[in-house]
């Protein structure tokens, strides 16, 4: 059957999916008022946010776009701006 | 070897000689003694399972469904309400095709409360895509068993299994009953091999998330699957008779049903008292036989229209209700259905709902009624109640 | 299953060719009255018929309870042998004696057996004597 039995599947699946396209207003971050707390990673519910630079980076295939690292940076340090479709 | 045991005491032998891994329950009020003598044989030794206690009856199915999709062989018993707490678990392991094996002891389900006996809790679970054979006495029960945990992990099959016997009427009856040797069985059932398990070494995840476009597709399968239950119960149960000498190589058994002008159609331990009934009615020159269902899901159609091709009027025992159903009883519906377009009256009769006694002269009037042309009623009723 | 102390009913076939029959026994023959309190409440003697046996478990004799013409009435004190034999108020083997001689149903010899497979050591002992005791009791000769 083309169908997986109990509709089971492999892990990993969820990298296909590229919720990036999902996004109306996109985070960006303003370096000079960025403290490297780290919040933003743990607060990322899609976990997309990774500091493997020096600053937190977002991973723009998959943010949905949903403002919450915005919302909870202490120092105020992400703006959501509309996204050009 | 023969020996005189109650059926709740022969199910745990039986269950004991499947040799499942996991075994969980919760034990509802009354429970039969089937997981209490199991939690003993695990106890002493004589069993190598892992007994799960757990909180309620949703954490025991929950516990059978994620050891099921560990890779063991898992094992449940419950009844009545304890069931019904279960029926959202039940769907989830259908739908993640986990052959777990259930005995349901029948009872009836509140409100008002009751602890007795009828089949509204194995009914009611109609869709829940678990495969339903009902024992007729402890020797088939015992058998249903092996039977279904053979059928249940088919490959080909991959369902779960209510195994149902009557609350009280067969848990808590003593009679004679040959429990197989360990040997046997194992010749029988061989070890679980499971079609896919939860592995960390190489991970899959069960029962995702399926959008639109997929999931009447697994709905489908599912109906597929119960549908090719049908032969494979019948084949496991015609091996089950080479074996062993007692033969269930079909979904239906006929008792005296050359020439019936009026077939009863029953479920369960009531057969044995309708067989007696037809004895007498036969004696007094009325021709009357009995098509007991071994399985209401699968249900039985091919062989339900065969054995009753040829007779006037059907009268169906029902020990549920469906209230607002024009029939009233959720088997007559089905039976009607396989019946459709032969001109074949049938009738449904809700009767020994909550553990009301079912007597030979009962079985006489549902046939009377029948024949009169009366039925989609409950038959019994205190009229001085009403 | 069934609360103790409740009021409960148990019903008993035996035959040599297989059982059937799931309803209850209506027109039995025989009846063992576990305790004789309930008399007055339920109607334990119905069903009952010429030929019947009641075996009731009193410190009263036979001739005070009224049952149905041709039931032949047997009384023992169960209690008080389950008492001096066993030391608790459990009559059930002392009638399962009384039923054997009362009946010629069970020879004693099987009843004892079938008590030594229930019971185990000096409790297998005391159930077989407090058989014995009520299976005299009623005439029976071991």
């Amino acid at each position: 059957m083309a169908l997986n039995v109990g509709c089971a599947a492999r892990p990993g699946r969820a990298r296909d999916n590229k919720t990036g396209s999902w996004r109306v207003f996109r985070p960006v971050l303003d370096a000079e008022k960025c403290k490297k707390c780290g919040l933003c990673l743990l607060i990322c519910p899609e976990g997309c946010i990774s500091e493997d630079d020096e600053y937190p980076r977002v991973d723009y295939e998959y943010c949905k776009g949903c403002g919450l690292c915005a919302e909870e940076c202490p120092a105020e340090a992400i703006e959501m701006e509309q996204e050009e479709k | 070897m023969m020996e005189i045991m109650e059926g709740s005491h022969a199910v745990a032998e039986a269950v004991k000689r499947c040799r499942p891994e996991v075994v969980s329950a919760y034990p509802i009020t009354p429970q039969t003694h089937i997981v209490e003598r199991l939690a003993e044989f695990v106890a002493d030794g004589e069993m190598e399972s892992d007994y799960l206690t757990v909180d309620s009856e949703f954490s025991a199915l929950s516990a059978c469904v994620g050891a099921s999709a560990a890779g063991s062989r898992v094992y449940s018993s419950t009844s009545s309400q304890g069931l019904i707490l279960m029926a959202e678990v039940c769907f989830n392991a259908s739908g993640m095709r986990l052959p777990i094996v259930m005995s349901i002891a029948n009872r009836a389900l509140g409100a008002p409360l009751s602890i007795w006996n009828d089949q509204q809790d194995s009914i009611a679970l109609r869709d829940s895509g678990w495969f339903q054979l009902y024992a007729e006495d402890v020797q088939e029960l015992v058998d249903y068993h092996f039977l279904s945990f053979r059928v249940a992990e088919d490959h080909n099959i991959l369902l779960p299994a209510f195994v149902c016997f009557d609350g009280f009427i067969l848990s808590h009856t003593y009679e004679p009953v040959d429990i197989p040797d360990q040997e046997e069985v194992d010749a029988y059932l061989p070890p679980f091999n499971p079609y896919q398990k939860l592995d960390a070494t190489d991970p899959i995840s069960m029962g995702m998330y399926a959008t639109p476009d997929y999931y009447m597709e697994f709905r489908y399968e599912l109906d597929r699957a119960m549908e090719r239950a049908s032969r494979a119960i019948k084949d496991a149960g015609q091996a089950f008779g080479e074996q062993f000498g007692r033969s269930y190589g079909s979904l239906v058994e006929e008792y005296r049903m050359d020439d019936a002008d009026t077939a009863l159609v029953a479920l369960g331990s009531i057969c044995g008292t309708v067989k007696d009934a037809v004895d007498e009615m036969r004696d007094a020159g009325r021709k009357v036989g009995l098509l007991k269902l071994r399985s209401f899901r699968p249900f039985p159609k091919e062989e339900v229209a065969k054995a009753l091709d040829g007779v006037s009027q059907v009268a169906v025992l029902e020990k549920n209700i469906s209230p607002g159903s024009a029939m009233k009883g959720a088997v007559g519906l089905e039976v009607k259905d396989a019946l459709w377009k032969t001109g074949i009256d049938v009738y449904s009769y809700v009767i020994g709902l909550g553990g009301r006694d079912v007597r030979k002269k009962d079985i006489a009037a549902v046939v009377d009624l029948a024949e009169r042309g009366r039925g989609d009623m409950f038959y019994g009723l205190r009229e001085e109640l009403i | 299953m069934e609360r103790r102390g409740a009021p409960v009913q148990a019903f008993v076939r035996f035959s040599d060719s297989k059982i059937r029959l799931r309803s209850q026994v209506y027109e039995p023959d025989y009846i063992i009255v576990q305790d004789s309190s309930l008399i007055k409440d339920v109607d334990v003697f119905a069903g009952l018929t010429e030929g019947s046996v009641a075996i009731i478990n009193t410190e009263k004799g036979a001739d005070a309870f009224d049952v149905p013409a041709g039931v032949r009435v047997i009384t023992l004190d169960a209690t008080r042998i389950a008492l001096e034999v066993l030391g608790l108020p459990i009559t059930n083997t002392s009638l399962m004696g009384a039923f054997a001689a009362a009946t010629g149903e069970i020879q004693f010899p099987a009843l004892a057996e079938a008590l030594g497979e229930r019971f185990t050591g000096a409790l297998a002992e005391k159930n077989i004597e407090a058989a014995r005791r009520a299976f005299a009791a009623v005439g029976g000769e071991t």
